[in-house]
């Protein structure tokens, strides 16, 4: 227990995890504050507004149409009508129409809570995952590459029990960080569907889906900090885990892309990390098989194949574990040097 | 006396893919008695980082047996760990923490209480200083702070790897001073360093490593007399009189080295021969001492590490020793 405590305090006494969690913070404001400025609660009134730029904007085009029948007619009249420019009939009967110009579109944006916050939710995971990783690899490779590991491991000459009580503090520091930003984030929209949005048609079934994409958001937030962890570890330096995030990025996004494409892999995009955590985030992701389709045949119903959030768990479960077990591995035979 | 430290056919080779096998120790054997300050001594890349990181459990052996404070390690570490202090190698810090942060860090972790943090840092000299972060200290008061970190769980068994390395004068002094008044409070130091007239001056005993083995063991006294030639400075009264005390001398079957101040006389067995059969000629001794070795001398010596001139020495250029039994 004394070492959770003091790596808890650790955790929280570095300045990176600090400025990195400040960071975030402050860039999930930026995105709270934006909406507040742009969203605004339609009454009465912003409805009647609209509905009087819709009219104005139908009467405006219904001017310029009938100004183009008029030069239409004349320029036939005269014989010198262009037919590219004019139709044979100058356009009778395609005329705008009022149904065409509806006052929802002269609207204010107004935040809708039950429509939008699933899309939020996704943004605060990704940038609670991107937190996680970062600190998840500095919490450990830091330590490796000040010495402060070493130090330790003089205190406490279990290497293991070290190892995943780090691990552990960094887990349980994760989830309360998400647990908590998650509740602000929520709290704050909620307060901008309130009063400058519309928070209707939040019924129980609502609330519990946001609650379990908010539970798939801290989870894969929790993987990657374990992942990051895990890989700073082995390397004993924050860069590995940094690099190995680049390179994912670099090779598993684009590299494998160009190849797959040009070795005309189809469906290649099972073979690509992202689509996993879309298909975690979305519950399924699927996948399209255009080349099979010959358009110039006519409408083509491609191919699919629909990667599950439960095979995408699979293989993050199992990408997490090798990690973590290589870490293990290392941790226990490799010398302090 | 018990031991503290019992050190027995200790090998280590290092394995690389790039560079091949290199062994750093090669049967090494190290007996560190209770309640003394212990010298652990030898060139660079001797392995005297090596078999304290072996002993800590940082390092794996290939083969050899280890015990502190009685017990089997790296099995029995976790155990003893509370009673031994370490630091090893230079001193490494987190750099953004303060001292006094570093040191409660550790203390959480060892639960160790948190009154004993001041207590340390008082102890070296950083109490003014302990809220500082640690990238503003010298290396000097990094190395004051990973004393005061081997210190804070009150070991009976302390071992410091250059704890003077980057200390002023005073400091060193200071650091003499502290190790001295744990002794007297039952602890056992094991020093490692390279200021030999400092380990002369504060050990009781010392090992010396050379290339992975053991060179020499035992009491400081000891060790200096096993390796003392023997010969005695002789200077005269009278300047003048060094030749002709010489050929005397010689004559007597005595081997004499001339100085331009000083004779140096080897194979004698009494000293007092010396003075007596110059004497007798009326060439009268101003000094007459025996010739001791110091532990630098004996170093150099027993590791092959003397300077040559023009000869740049490579590290891990020493002497290899049989060992007996």
């Amino acid at each position: 227990m004394s070492l959770l405590r003091a790596e808890r305090r650790r955790l929280f006494k570095r300045r990176f995890t600090r400025l990195m969690l400040t960071l975030v913070v402050a860039i999930l404001a930026i995105i709270a504050v934006s909406f507040t400025i742009n969203s605004h609660q339609n009454g009465p009134a912003a409805r009647a507004a609209a509905q009087d730029r819709a009219t104005a904007a139908y009467e405006e085009q219904k001017r310029f149409y009938e100004q183009f029948v008029t030069e239409c007619e004349a320029a036939k009249a005269s014989g010198n009508a262009n037919p590219d420019r004019f139709p044979p009939d100058c356009g009778k009967g395609t005329g705008p129409q009022p149904e065409m110009f509806p006052a929802d579109w002269f609207m204010p944006y107004e935040f809708n809570f039950r429509k939008e916050f699933g899309y939020l939710i996704m943004v605060f995971a990704g940038l609670l995952a991107l937190l996680a990783y970062v600190v998840g690899a500095s919490f450990v490779g830091a330590e490796w590459n000040s010495g402060g590991m070493m130090n330790l491991l003089l205190w406490r000459p279990r290497r293991v029990p070290v190892l995943l009580a780090k691990l552990g503090t960094l887990l349980g520091g994760v989830l309360a960080i998400g647990v908590v930003l998650g509740a602000l984030w929520t709290v704050a929209f909620w307060f901008i569907g309130k009063y400058d949005g519309n928070i209707t048609r939040m019924t129980p079934g609502a609330w519990r889906s946001f609650a379990i994409d908010g539970a798939r958001g801290v989870g894969l937030a929790l993987a990657f900090a374990a992942i990051g962890f895990g890989l700073a570890s082995l390397g004993r330096h924050t860069a590995m885990a940094l690099g190995a995030a680049v390179g994912a990025v670099v090779v598993g996004e684009i590299g494998v892309r160009i190849a797959l494409e040009l070795m005309r892999v189809r469906m290649y995009e099972r073979f690509v990390p992202s689509t996993y955590i879309f298909a975690w985030f979305n519950k399924k992701w699927t996948l399209y098989d255009y080349r099979a389709c010959e358009f110039a045949r006519g409408e083509c119903q491609p191919k699919q194949l629909v990667i599950t959030w439960q095979q995408s768990a699979l293989v993050m479960g199992i990408t997490l574990a090798a990690v973590l077990a290589l870490a293990i591995w290392a941790m226990r035979r490799r010398d302090v040097t | 006396m018990a031991a503290v430290i019992e050190i027995t056919g200790l090998r280590k080779t290092y394995r690389s893919l790039r560079r091949g096998p290199r062994r750093a120790l090669d049967g090494f054997d190290m007996v560190v008695e209770a309640g003394q300050i212990h010298g652990f001594l030898g060139p660079n890349g001797s392995g005297k980082t090596t078999t304290l990181r072996t002993l800590l459990g940082l390092i794996r052996a290939n083969d050899g047996r280890m015990t502190i404070l009685g017990q089997a390690v790296p099995r029995a570490l976790p155990a003893i760990a509370p009673q031994v202090g370490a630091i090893v190698e230079s001193p490494q810090f987190f750099p953004h923490f303060s001292a006094r942060d570093t040191l409660s860090l550790l203390a959480d972790a060892g639960a160790v209480p948190r009154p004993r943090v001041d207590e340390v840092l008082e102890l070296v000299g950083l109490r003014d200083r302990a809220k500082e972060r640690v990238k503003t200290y010298s290396l000097g008061m990094k190395q004051r702070l990973a004393v005061a970190s081997a210190l804070l769980k009150q070991p009976k068994l302390l071992i410091l790897d250059e704890p003077a390395n980057g200390l002023d004068p005073g400091g060193i002094r200071e650091m003499r001073d502290l190790m001295r008044s744990l002794v007297e409070l039952g602890m056992t130091v094991v020093l490692s360093s390279h200021i030999l007239g400092e380990v002369q001056q504060i050990c009781d005993s010392v090992t010396i490593i050379s290339l992975g083995r053991r060179v020499a063991a035992g009491p400081v006294t000891e060790v200096l007399a096993q390796h003392s030639s023997g010969s005695i400075r002789v200077r005269m009264e009278s300047p003048g009189d060094l030749a002709t005390a010489a050929d005397l001398l010689q004559s007597n079957e005595v081997t004499v080295n001339v100085h331009p101040d000083h004779l140096l006389l080897g194979g004698v067995d009494r000293p007092a021969w010396v003075t007596r059969t110059l004497a007798e000629k009326g060439l009268y001794v101003s000094e007459l001492v025996p010739v001791l070795a110091d532990l630098e001398d004996v170093f150099l010596q027993l590791t092959g590490t003397a300077p040559v001139a023009g000869h740049h020495r490579q590290v891990d250029q020493s002497v290899h020793v049989e060992v007996s039994g």
